[in-house]
């Protein structure tokens, strides 16, 4: 698609402000609606249109399949971390109550830590499988 | 000390939780199964723990997030589910050390890791589906083992691997939504999804149809994921072209806890007297259970590969199982219970000695493999005390299961089914002879070189559970103890 000049020009522009919107679903989740899915999504969608655009070679050096897989891990990990550290504080596993100085201030940093693993998940999960379907050869 | 066993309810599933995206990071076959290794031993000794406090101190329950039920997910733990929990994790463990040597072979090379992330997230699933309270939480635990099953499936190497899989992913989904419809009805009904909570307001509502419906798409839901006879089809495909590790692990646990949530909605949570008492759902199961005993024994004895004659054996043994729960008394709940631990037990031990005559001549059909017993002579004991099991021979397992399902059949009006339990029983001993008269009775096949033993690190695990199902037909003491517990608890609810 090198050569539609105002599918790449309007991509480009509209890129940007698709990750902006992706990081506000997802810090302001937990005020409105949004949320880790949600952003997640927005965000690959950002990755994906980049590769419609510019091809899937582009795609896979801006964002590295290794380093994308482990991504999927590593928003696992940050979910079932913020549980350990709440059963480390003494709380039952997920408890967020304990993680800050009042309970309220625990609950609003434990869900926006939770909030933050799940979107990376799913956006690096959205963005394998544009890769894996992208990418068959046929 | 005493805060970990406080939080053992918790740990028992996030312990493999965390374990699958570590596979994922660790990235190296060695280290993948190391950690992989290390999450089902604890979820193991977890199980264990739980398994003695419950039957020692009564049922646990765990609120998540600190959030009391019945709003929060709880975690209840009584004897019947710590039951089967131990039941998933001791084969996890044990299928878990048999696939170290199994799965190189077996899936295309490069993966091992993956495999170890699916086969954790399995364990992940089918133990939450066990100890969770909340109805709502079992679909999502039922999601996590059914996706992760799938893929494992899949990556068995042949081609039909993938067809068996995209099978299993539509009967699978189609079971998932059915229970999912069906708690949707039940929290429009009852605005709760707690458990112990439905238990208590679906009295009130017997009546209504969306009830009514709710108990229907819940119960035909579960057979599927269980499946039982006629919903079966994805499953003989599935184990027979599943990297072997895998069908031992899912073939003893994976519709076992299907089974158990059965259990659990028909007894507790609608109660007996709704369930048989109002709805006929005695002649619902009876029938497909004694069809399946029948139509899968008799497909079993027509298969050529053994991995599928054994699938369509497991139907048949899924029909026995049903047929306990249709009886409807305690002792039927019992001996169904004892009879998901003991199959569990012979169909882990028949396929991992599958397994180990795969590794060495790469093929599962019994033209193959004939005169393999007297070169593999330790695969083959494994594979004789196996069958001894599946036929209910006395000092085998399977002798204790036939045992108290003739007991709970007994105590019904229903007495003829005790014959057609010994017919069905006859047909298993077709399959199993013509399995053993193939490797014992045989010539080898011409101009294949004599094969040795199956490798030490597949042949123990082999045969212990081989040796698991001599030890529990002569010492039954736990999974009695055990199964009379839960019978009674599974009978008066939460509640009572």
């Amino acid at each position: 698609m090198k050569h539609h000049r105002v599918l790449r020009i309007v991509s480009k522009l509209l890129i940007p402000f698709i990750m902006l919107f992706a990081l506000y679903v997802q810090f302001h989740g937990d005020f409105g609606p949004g949320g880790g899915f949600q952003a997640g999504v927005i965000l690959a969608s950002a990755f994906i249109l980049y590769g419609l655009i510019f091809g899937l070679e582009n795609a896979r050096k801006v964002a590295p399949p290794a380093v994308v897989t482990r991504l999927v891990a590593a928003g696992v990990l940050i979910y079932a971390a913020t549980g350990y550290a709440g059963l480390l504080k003494g709380g039952n596993f997920l408890d967020y109550g304990v993680l800050g100085a009042t309970p309220v201030a625990g609950q609003h940093l434990g869900i926006l830590i939770i909030e933050f693993g799940v979107g990376t998940t799913v956006a690096a999960s959205m963005i394998t499988i544009f890769f894996l379907f992208a990418g068959r050869e046929r | 000390m005493n805060t970990l066993l406080a939080h053992l309810p918790a740990l028992q599933v996030v312990v493999p939780m965390v374990a699958a995206p570590l596979c994922l990071l660790a990235g190296r076959a060695g280290l993948a199964w190391i950690i992989a290794f290390l999450a089902a031993a604890f979820a193991t000794v977890a199980a264990a723990l739980l398994a003695y406090q419950t039957l020692h101190h009564g049922p646990i329950s765990y609120a998540m997030g600190g959030w009391a039920p019945p709003w929060g997910i709880e975690y209840a733990v009584d004897t019947a589910n710590a039951f089967i929990l131990l039941l998933v994790a001791a084969i996890a463990c044990v299928v878990l050390v048999f696939c170290r040597t199994s799965i190189p072979k077996e899936i295309r090379a490069g993966r091992e890791h993956l495999f170890y992330c699916m086969y954790t997230l399995c364990l992940t699933g089918l133990l939450g589906i066990a100890i969770t309270g909340d109805a709502f939480n079992v679909f999502v635990f039922l999601e996590i083992s059914s996706l992760s099953s799938y893929a494992l499936i899949a990556m068995g190497g042949r081609r039909k691997s993938l067809t068996a899989a995209f099978q299993y992913l539509i009967m699978g989904t189609i079971g998932a939504t059915f229970f999912l419809i069906g708690v949707g009805l039940l929290y429009m009904m009852t605005g709760t999804l707690n458990m112990a909570d439905l238990s208590a307001r679906i009295p009130e509502l017997q009546d209504s149809r969306p009830v009514l419906a709710a108990f229907a798409f819940i119960t035909v839901g579960l057979a599927l994921k269980a499946a039982l006879f006629p919903l079966h089809l994805w499953l003989p495909n599935a184990y027979a072209y599943a990297p072997s590790g895998v069908s031992a692990f899912m073939a003893a646990t994976a519709t076992k806890v299907s089974l158990y949530v059965l259990l659990r909605f028909t007894f507790t949570i609608f109660g007996s007297e709704f369930a048989f008492g109002n709805l006929p759902l005695l002649w619902v199961l009876l029938v497909p259970a004694v069809l399946a005993m029948f139509a899968g024994s008799f497909s079993a004895i027509f298969q050529t590969d053994i991995k599928r004659m054994l699938a369509y054996s497991s139907v048949a043994q899924i029909g026995y199982i049903t047929l306990a729960i249709a009886l409807a008394n305690p002792a039927g709940v019992q001996a169904a219970m004892i009879h998901i631990f003991n199959h569990g037990l012979m169909k882990a031990a028949l396929f991992c000695a599958m397994g180990c005559i795969f590794y060495r001549i790469g093929s599962t059909r019994i033209d193959q493999m004939a005169g393999l017993g007297r070169q593999m002579p330790w695969t083959f004991a494994a594979i004789v005390t196996g069958g001894l099991s599946l036929l209910g021979v006395p000092l085998t397992a399977g002798y204790i299961s036939k045992w108290y399902l003739v007991q709970a059949a007994l105590q019904t009006d229903l007495w003829w089914l005790v014959i057609l339990i010994a017919l069905s029983s006859m047909l298993a001993l077709v399959y199993v002879w013509r399995l053993v008269e193939a490797l014992y009775f045989q010539e080898p096949v011409p101009g294949r070189e004599a094969v040795r033993e199956a490798p030490l690190s597949m042949l123990l695990p082999t045969l212990l559970l081989a040796g698991a199902n001599i030890y529990f037909g002569l010492d039954t003491r736990l999974p009695v103890a055990m199964t009379e517990n839960a019978a009674l608890l599974l009978f008066q609810g939460p509640g009572g």
